[in-house]
């Protein structure tokens, strides 16, 4: 068998191979980020992170959703009755306390994203029609989560209230989300 | 050596189990090696490497390429310019692919130098043949796939070549193309294609080295390994050697993508695709330029594509073409002026390829393509009858042993002479 | 050895080269070679020369050129700022839809929008121009070989015909362009444009502006690209060594037994 034992000076050894396999790793890992980062969100997928609406048309008690980064944006035009019960609402035993004021910027309009905080379904409550569950608001239907007027959940598994997105008023009317 | 082979006693578990850490440990780290390879020996890991970075930057690519003919070439761009390092990835792919080309020519013609294909080594060249094949189609289907206009006509001057076939020859190319002319089906299929066959190549590369290691690695001088003295284990000193080898082809690869990531492409191929104008001038990618020579220089349709297909099927063959017994051309004088006038042949070739097709470039085209038959069909049957070889070294140790210091074997060889 | 080795180097690169030469012995035409700031290896684009370039391309280039894979935001990269951005997407009609009543309609240009294209379509572009497509410029200077050479050169060939040489109607004579017979009017003209930095608008000027806006449309990753491109060099300069010297140590015991 042939001697496969390395120089017996040690310390110069180690300092030369080990800085070489050193450098060639983190050279290997430099390598593998761009791979890595491909995966992210590209340049186009985040210019389009903000959507305009009008909500001239939409009348008290009705509901709106629209797309925004390919998510359900809810909009409700509330209703005084609606607006009352959202802000009588006792913080204490609120799962996720926050007052209607938190959460609204102009209280006639509530803007959620339409996304259950549980494992993100899409909630019921924007049709008349609608299952609105026990609260008035919002229901999911995969795991039963109850939201309010506010979008605050009150009853199932969802941890959190709905999400607001980022959003501010151009005018009384128009909204830009994002 | 005896019972617990590996100092982990989780490695040795598992080894006792899946003798995997056993096998590497024979194959990668004790696998004896002939002691005097020379730079050229680097090559095989280097193909192998660069194949890895093929198939890992495809992968990548594929998770934002559309195979459509309205969306691949916007998708293309889209890579190129908003995907993050989108354009990192697409230039080491592209370029990739022509650093793998020269990178497995020069370990065939490595081979072709040191009569690496020689007995008991024929499967094991054979399997590399069958490589390069895979490679060109492979490349051929990738070439197709950002769907500018040379990808386009590439498409159909390539698939065309199949209407030579006598009698099913226009059934075969209405197959290829799932419709009339190259479109969305001959598209979807070529990526479809261009995505699996890579993992053929892994495949046939893995057979490769099987085959390989059942013998070992041919060596500058040819001559078989007489004992332990001529060998030497494959880990440290191959490893780093190929890492060193890794390290210089790397900066020239990271060169070309990052300065001159389009001087090997072609100017057209930044035009979408458009199936009612040819461009003026079609020309395939530097690595096909010698086969289009080929294949431009008969005059006949089908026998241009015999031809062009016959200039691969002689490598297949070649081991019971060259009968002589010594491998190595160091020891055959006029065997090693032939391949000279080979690789000469074939460069010529290659630049005859880029060349109109008219006047001189067709007389020269056809003498390429004669002399390269010739070399491979007349030459080297007749040669072993005529050439007086040089003695061959008793073993591989012991021309080293009488050389001074440290200057490289090869180097020796050339000096004594 | 070595020298057979270098020899086959050598005989592989000039491959390369005549190929290449191969590929550009079409073309006959010498364009003045115009020492671009981008075409050096280090070189970077002249931002404020690019920015020309693109109030060239918007007053003059684009009734009949589409740049389709550029978006407005992509402009940033010449040093416009966000309020500059909307403020030139704003310019735009961007046609949209279908809305929530079916129908497509015209709103001004967001920043995400790709550049408005002058014509709904290509038959429509053809119909538009005589039946020569006006090509979209987006990536025209990776598409042509010596792209930025040649679309200068192209911009400044119009000259007065040979005496003896018809130009048919509908055609232009440009020394530049192959075949010398092209469908687009020359473009540039003196103070074609009033450049809002001052500068004086000469045809030369004009060309060399859109030219280098156009270049940057075409690699816009340029910039990026040889940046990083020096850190990846150096860096595998320094592994190549450091593995140099150790493959010299560790085969050491291997050449000192000889």
């Amino acid at each position: 068998m042939t001697n496969k034992n390395t120089p017996d000076d040690k310390n110069k050894r180690d300092f030369l191979q080990v800085s070489t396999y050193a450098l060639g790793a983190v050279g290997a890992a430099s390598f593998v980020w761009p791979l890595i980062n491909q995966m992210n969100p590209a340049a186009d997928t985040l210019a389009l992170a903000s959507t305009e609406v009008d909500l001239e048309q939409l009348e008290e008690g009705q509901a709106i959703t629209v797309t925004w980064r390919g998510k359900p944006v809810f909009i409700r035009h509330r209703t005084k009755e609606e607006i009352a019960s959202a802000k009588d609402q006792l913080l204490d035993g609120l799962r996720d306390p926050q007052t209607d004021d938190e959460r609204v910027k102009n209280e006639k309009y509530i803007v959620l994203v339409g996304v259950c905080t549980h494992l993100g379904c899409v909630p019921l409550g924007q049709k008349s029609g609608d299952v609105k569950g026990e609260y008035g608001g919002w229901f999911c239907p995969c795991h039963g989560s109850h939201y309010d007027h506010s979008g605050r959940i009150r009853k199932g598994p969802a941890p959190t209230n709905l999400e607001i997105p980022q959003y501010s008023f151009l005018s009384d009317t128009l909204i830009k989300i994002g | 050596m005896s019972k617990p082979k590996f100092k982990n006693p989780v490695v040795n578990w598992i080894d006792y189990r899946l003798p995997i850490f056993t096998f590497m440990n024979h194959e990668l780290n004790e696998y004896p090696t002939p002691k005097n390879l020379n730079y050229f020996w680097n090559f095989g890991s280097l193909a192998g490497i660069t194949l890895v970075i093929m198939i890992v930057t495809g992968i990548v690519l594929s998770m934002n390429y559309t195979a459509h003919i309205d969306y691949a070439f916007d998708s293309v761009e889209r890579i190129m310019r908003d995907v993050n390092h989108g354009w990192l990835l697409r230039y080491i792919h592209m370029n990739g692919a022509s650093f793998f080309f020269i990178v497995v020519y020069i370990h065939i013609f490595r081979g072709l130098y040191y009569g690496s294909y020689k007995a008991p080594r024929e499967i094991l060249w054979i399997l590399g043949v069958l490589i390069l094949l895979l490679m060109m189609a492979t490349a051929f289907m990738g070439y197709v796939l950002p769907w500018g206009q040379m990808s386009f006509w590439g498409a159909t001057v390539i698939t065309n070549l199949f209407s030579a076939i006598p009698l099913v020859g226009e059934s075969i190319v209405t197959w290829l193309w799932g419709g009339f002319s190259v479109d969305n089906p001959t598209l979807n299929r070529f990526f479809s294609l261009h995505f699996v066959l890579p993992f053929v190549i892994v495949g046939v590369v893995i057979l490769h080295l099987v085959a390989l290691h059942r013998f070992g690695s041919n060596n500058p001088i040819g001559i078989d390994v007489k004992g332990k003295q001529d060998t030497i284990p494959f880990h440290p000193y191959y490893t780093i050697k190929d890492l060193f080898g890794l390290s210089v082809f790397a900066t020239v690869f990271a060169a070309a993508v990052f300065f001159f990531p389009n001087f090997m492409g072609h100017p057209d191929n930044y035009i979408p695709a458009n199936p009612m104008v040819t461009p003026a001038h079609i020309v395939p990618e530097w690595y096909f330029l010698p086969f289009y020579a080929i294949l431009r220089a008969i005059p006949d349709k089908l026998g241009g594509v015999l031809f062009m297909f016959g200039a691969i099927m002689v490598l297949f063959v070649l081991p019971w073409l060259d009968k002589s017994s010594v491998r190595s051309s160091q020891f055959r004088p006029l065997y090693k002026l032939f391949f000279w006038f080979l690789v000469i042949d074939c460069i010529a070739l290659g630049y005859l390829g880029a060349m109109p097709a008219e006047g001189i470039y067709v007389v020269l085209s056809r003498l390429a393509t004669a002399y390269y038959f010739f070399h491979f069909l007349i030459i080297l049957p007749l040669l072993p009858k005529i050439e007086s070889t040089r003695p061959l070294p008793v073993s591989i140790s012991t021309p080293i042993i009488t050389t001074s210091s440290n200057a490289s074997t090869v180097m020796a060889m050339r000096e004594k002479k | 050895m070595r020298f057979s080795k270098l020899v086959l180097y050598f005989l592989i690169l000039f491959n390369f080269f005549l190929s290449k030469l191969a590929l550009s012995a079409g073309k006959a035409i010498e364009y003045p070679d115009k020492n671009w700031s981008f075409s050096s290896i280090f070189g970077t684009f002249d931002k404020a020369s690019a920015q020309r370039g693109f109030q060239v391309y918007k007053e003059v280039c684009a009734g009949c050129h589409g740049m389709r894979l550029i978006s407005y935001r992509n402009l940033a990269a010449l040093g416009y700022n966000q309020d500059e951005l909307k403020a030139i997407a704003s310019q735009f009609e961007i046609t949209d839809g279908p809305n929530d009543d079916g129908e497509f309609f015209t709103r001004p240009g967001r920043t995400s929008d790709k550049f408005a294209s002058p014509y709904p379509n290509k038959k429509a572009a053809i119909a538009a121009n005589g039946g020569a497509y006006p090509p979209d410029l987006s990536l025209i200077i990776k598409a042509r070989p010596n792209g930025a050479n040649y679309l200068h050169a192209l911009l400044s060939g119009y000259v007065e015909p040979p005496k003896n040489m018809k130009v048919p109607e509908g055609m232009y004579y440009n020394k530049f362009y192959s075949g010398n017979l092209i469908a687009m009017p020359q473009p540039l003209y003196e103070d074609g444009v009033e450049y809002l930095d001052g500068t004086k608008a000469s045809p030369d000027q004009m060309a060399i502006d859109v030219t280098t806006f156009l270049a940057w449309a075409s690699e816009p990753e340029l910039e990026e690209r040889k940046q990083l491109g020096i850190t990846v060099i150096l860096f595998l300069i320094v592994f190549s060594i450091l593995s140099y010297f150790s493959m010299r140590q560790i085969w050491a015991p291997i050449k000192n037994k000889n």
